[in-house]
């Protein structure tokens, strides 16, 4: 026998023993499907049809369904022999169960209907937030939050500049990792959407009216704000937790394990919120002994009044944490009662320390930002103020802390655990008042596990990282690296479903399942690896989200679709709760940038020394003035463009050659500043980048730049005789 | 009326079926340095794709860096072709085999392949207990240092077969020079067997 031919048939063989183990997934529903990790030996009965070794695996009883299934592959494995000599073209493909059934017309939108859902997506290492609709998965539109955004200027603009300055000067890009809505009564209210920024410590608060960033405050003794912005159930705070624990007060220090128990501390900072205009402040921040703060959630209805964080790293490991900050089998899960806190406060027990941050705040009737520096911070350390921090011992590097929507059960994700921990909230309340400690750590009391332990869920999958909820009972955790959310029973702990994902899911999110009251329907996947999932695109792909079904006992796979930037965490409202209120254009009568063209007979151009302002009107379809001479080389030239339009949908834009930022679109009502230095001499075009109007194209303009030094006077041109000029403003 | 020397060469003599078989089986173990003898396939969620280890008379091929940069999560120890001595043992013990087989054609003698045929099966029993003993301490010898410790869960990949280990499905199979052995193998017992009753017959003959 040739040896090819060999090979074909061990080829086909071993493919086809591997596509048995797929069917046995795709139609796990029918199986028992095993994950008991000390017994995972498995091999179908019927392998022994073709091997003579089949004592060499203990045999679990497959069903006969199995059987008959791999009878009809066995004949078909006969059959392709022959062409398998070509079988390098043959994939083990695992993932190939598609959406079946009617999953198209569950999320079909037909054209010009509005989807059910707003979904808003963090941006991950793209550092703003996307917005989806669902449940079609139509990107509906990108937020800039804190990342430079060239498309409309946002970050380039002189306006938005301040938004992303910081105690360390301008910072043009972050690492947008969590959401969440603001709530009232432990409901999404529509108000605002709170974004964090997880490399330079910030929290932004982005406006539902008008879907744009109208504060960044930043945070002082954070390194790396990963536990953030959750928020407790009537948005009375955002949370922000630092990941890295770094030295307090901005200090210096060697980085070594000595070091890093004595100096390195963990914060969190509760940021008040003004429930009229949202404003943040940072009320007080709790000093918490050197550890990494994962993620974190409010209690919320009986645990109101208290807000839980997974932990890493106890072992206050400060290199190769991989391995040193593996080593503990319970980490904690850290609670902190902030009603005692705001007592502690109210009494003057906190303490001010020193600091430097900024706040930027967007004002909408100047279209500008502003910022504000604060310098002291009021502090709380838990290891001198007693009883209102404890901490509950929780296996193995928890991620995900989740609080169901009854606010009884808090749920830890240990990400190397083999089973998830649920924790009573009451049993945690009883062992507080029942003294029932197991130790301190570095001075904060440790309750005992087995005391505060509602049960645990046994062998639901590997690599648990995050929990959400339905309003039926049921909570949904996904599982990184068995690539799945599986379902359980909070009252049982029971598994009832689990289902796939492609591949490698991060976040998962059911509409509201971080509130009281889920709306359920759906739960998206949020995953991290996309491979084959879609045409390749060169070794950079995207990332993707999977929106299953959730109606039924079985979750069911409708829709699979690429994701901009890396979505870790997302959050969903039902659409009209904000589409109604969507502001449509800026009220040019209430436009009170100092820069403002009220009218293109108060369009003008100024010389102030080096500083030339130009007072630009955008209107379909000119801007005005559309000649500009006597700038020169060295001059900083300021176009201040407003657009007079106030009709729905009709921005402009702006751009000009040679420009080293970026565009600008201005909104309808609106005033953005671009600022340029030419370099050279020469005449430079400018014109609308928005497709405005049918005569877009001739939207067009000329800057005269003379040399340096020369006396080519200020021209510029004003002609409000022709055109539609000034006609919003009559 | 045949006589006892005659009877003995009959009786010892390699028959035509056993000559051609010595050619035959080297020409199956020169295969060895052309073509993988195994292969390990791995599946997990995320690597839809598929991994796969092809090991060869002397060395590896295949994802190997892939399997190592996996598998240091649970404490596992990178696989470097410097570590099988077999990689050196295993050709020269092959190329002396086939050498031994043309001395037996010399010596046209039956004793002779029997012999042979033995020292075959026990090269491959010796192999087969290298490997498994190889991928026991590969699958249980794990560092304390990893980051994923599973109570009593130990890793070794399945000797021939199936096997799922945590989110990894492996599938270990003979590859075309593995087949190559064992066919070299089948056919030496075949012809020993049929060696063996052939001089049963001439003995019969001899009474």
């Amino acid at each position: 026998m040739q040896p090819a031919l060999f090979y074909a048939a061990y080829e086909g063989f071993a493919r086809c023993c591997f596509s048995l183990e797929n069917h046995r997934r795709s139609l796990k529903d029918k199986f028992v499907r095993k994950h008991d990790i000390n017994q995972f030996f498995y091999l179908p009965r019927s392998f022994s049809r073709f091997l003579p070794w089949q004592t060499f695996t203990p045999i679990i009883t497959p069903p006969i369904i199995q059987k008959q299934l791999i009878m009809r592959k066995s004949s078909l494995l006969l059959l392709s022999l022959g062409a398998l000599i070509s079988v390098q073209g043959c994939k083990m493909k695992t993932s190939e169960s598609a959406a079946a059934g009617d999953a198209a017309s569950k999320v079909y939108v037909a054209p010009g209907k509005y989807d059910e859902f707003y979904n808003f997506v963090s941006g991950g290492f793209n550092g703003q937030v996307a917005v989806y609709g669902l449940p079609s998965g139509r990107l509906l539109k990108i937020i800039p939050v804190f990342s430079q955004h060239p498309e409309n200027g946002w970050g380039y603009s002189e306006e938005t500049k301040p938004m992303l300055t910081t105690s360390h000067g301008f910072i043009p890009w972050d690492d947008q990792h969590h959401l969440a809505l603001s709530q009232t009564n432990g409901e999404h209210d529509g108000r605002w959407i709170f974004a964090n920024a997880n490399n330079t410590p910030r929290v932004a608060r982005i406006d539902l009216n008008t879907f744009k960033t109208s504060q960044i405050i930043e945070l002082p003794n954070s390194g790396g704000n990963h536990s953030s912005p959750f928020l407790t159930e009537n948005s009375e705070y955002v949370i922000a937790g630092t990941r890295f624990s770094i030295p307090v007060g901005d200090a210096e220090a060697p980085i070594n394990d000595e070091s890093f128990k004595k100096d390195f501390k963990s914060t969190v900072s509760f940021i008040g919120i003004n429930q009229e205009n949202g404003d943040m402040n940072v009320a007080f921040q709790v000093i918490l002994p050197g550890m990494d703060l994962d993620l974190s959630r409010a209690g919320k209805g009986p645990s109101h009044g208290w807000f839980f964080f997974s932990t890493y790293n106890t072992e206050q490991a400060t290199h190769l944490l991989e391995v040193n900050a593996s080593k503990n089998d319970k980490d904690f899960i850290v609670a902190i009662n902030w009603k005692k806190a705001e007592e502690y406060i109210k009494s003057g027990q906190g303490l001010k320390m020193p600091t430097e941050f900024y706040k930027n705040t967007w004002d909408e009737s100047s279209h500008t930002a502003k910022s504000e520096i604060i310098k002291e911070v009021l502090t709380l350390d838990p290891t001198v103020l007693k009883d209102f921090v404890y901490l509950i011992p929780c296996p193995k590097s928890p991620h995900g802390c989740d609080v169901d929507p009854s606010g009884q059960y808090i749920v830890g994700s240990g990400k190397l655990a083999a089973l998830i921990p649920v924790f009573s909230f009451q049993k945690f309340t009883d062992a507080i008042s029942g003294k029932n400690f197991e130790g301190e750590y570095h001075g904060i009391p440790v309750v005992k596990y087995d005391a505060v332990l509602h049960g645990e869920v046994q062998k639901p999958g590997l690599g648990p990282l995050h929990t959400e909820f339905d309003d039926k009972g049921f909570a949904y955790t996904s599982f990184f690296l068995s690539s799945e959310i599986v379902k359980w029973r909070i009252s049982d702990l029971q598994v009832v479903d689990r289902v796939p994902t492609y591949y490698s899911i991060g976040h998962l999110m059911v509409p509201g399942g971080d509130t009281k009251k889920p709306y359920g329907k759906y739960v998206m996947a949020y995953n991290k690896i996309t491979k084959d999932r879609y045409l390749p695109t060169g070794p950079e792909l995207a990332q993707s989200a999977q929106l299953y079904s959730i109606d039924g006992d079985k979750m069911q796979l409708l829709l699979d679709f690429p994701t901009v930037g890396e979505p870790h965490y997302a959050q969903a409202i039902l659409a009209s709760k904000i589409k109604d209120k969507s502001v449509k254009v800026y009220d040019i009568f209430k436009n009170k940038h100092p820069y403002v063209s009220m009218g293109e007979g108060k369009t003008k151009v100024e010389r102030n020394g080096k500083e030339v302002h130009v007072w630009m009107s955008a209107i379909r379809s000119h801007l005005t003035p559309d000649i500009i001479e006597g700038v020169k080389v060295g001059d900083e030239v300021y176009f201040h463009v407003t657009n007079l339009e106030q009709d729905w949908d009709i921005p402009h834009g702006f751009a000009i050659k040679h420009a080293d930022n970026a565009e600008l679109l201005i909104m309808p009502g609106e005033t953005v500043t671009l600022k340029f230095v030419p370099k050279k001499a020469g005449v430079y075009p400018y014109y609308c980048t928005d497709f405005c109007s049918a005569l877009h194209q001739e939207m067009q303009g000329y800057m005269r730049v003379s040399p340096a030094g020369s006396n080519v006077p200020l021209r510029w041109g004003v002609d409000s005789t022709k055109g539609a000029a000034g006609v919003a403003l009559r | 009326m045949l006589s006892f020397f005659t009877i003995f060469n009959l009786m010892n003599k390699l028959s035509k079926f056993a000559k051609i078989s010595i050619f035959i089986v080297i020409g199956l173990l020169v295969c060895l340095w052309f073509f993988p003898m195994w292969r390990i396939d791995l599946a997990a969620p995320q690597y839809p794709e598929g991994i796969y280890m092809n090991i060869w008379i002397d060395h590896l091929t295949g994802d190997v860096d892939i399997i190592n940069g996996l598998n240091h999560y649970i404490g596992m120890a990178t696989i470097h072709e410097e570590q099988f001595k077999e990689f050196i043992y295993l050709p020269i013990a092959m190329a002396s085999f086939c050498g031994l087989g043309l001395l037996v054609l010399l010596w046209n003698r039956k004793t002779g392949y029997y012999i042979w045929t033995s020292i075959f099966l026990l090269i491959a029993a010796v192999s087969m207990y290298d490997f498994w003993k190889w991928e026991y301490d590969y699958g249980h010898n794990l560092s304390p240092e990893a980051p994923i410790k599973v109570p009593g869960m130990a890793y070794q990949p399945p000797l021939i077969g199936y096997k799922k280990m945590l989110n990894f499905e492996a599938l270990s199979q003979p590859d075309i020079g593995g087949w190559c052995f064992i066919l070299a193998a089948t056919l030496m017992v075949v012809v020993s067997v049929y060696e063996l009753r052939r001089r049963r017959r001439i003995e019969g003959l001899k009474d």
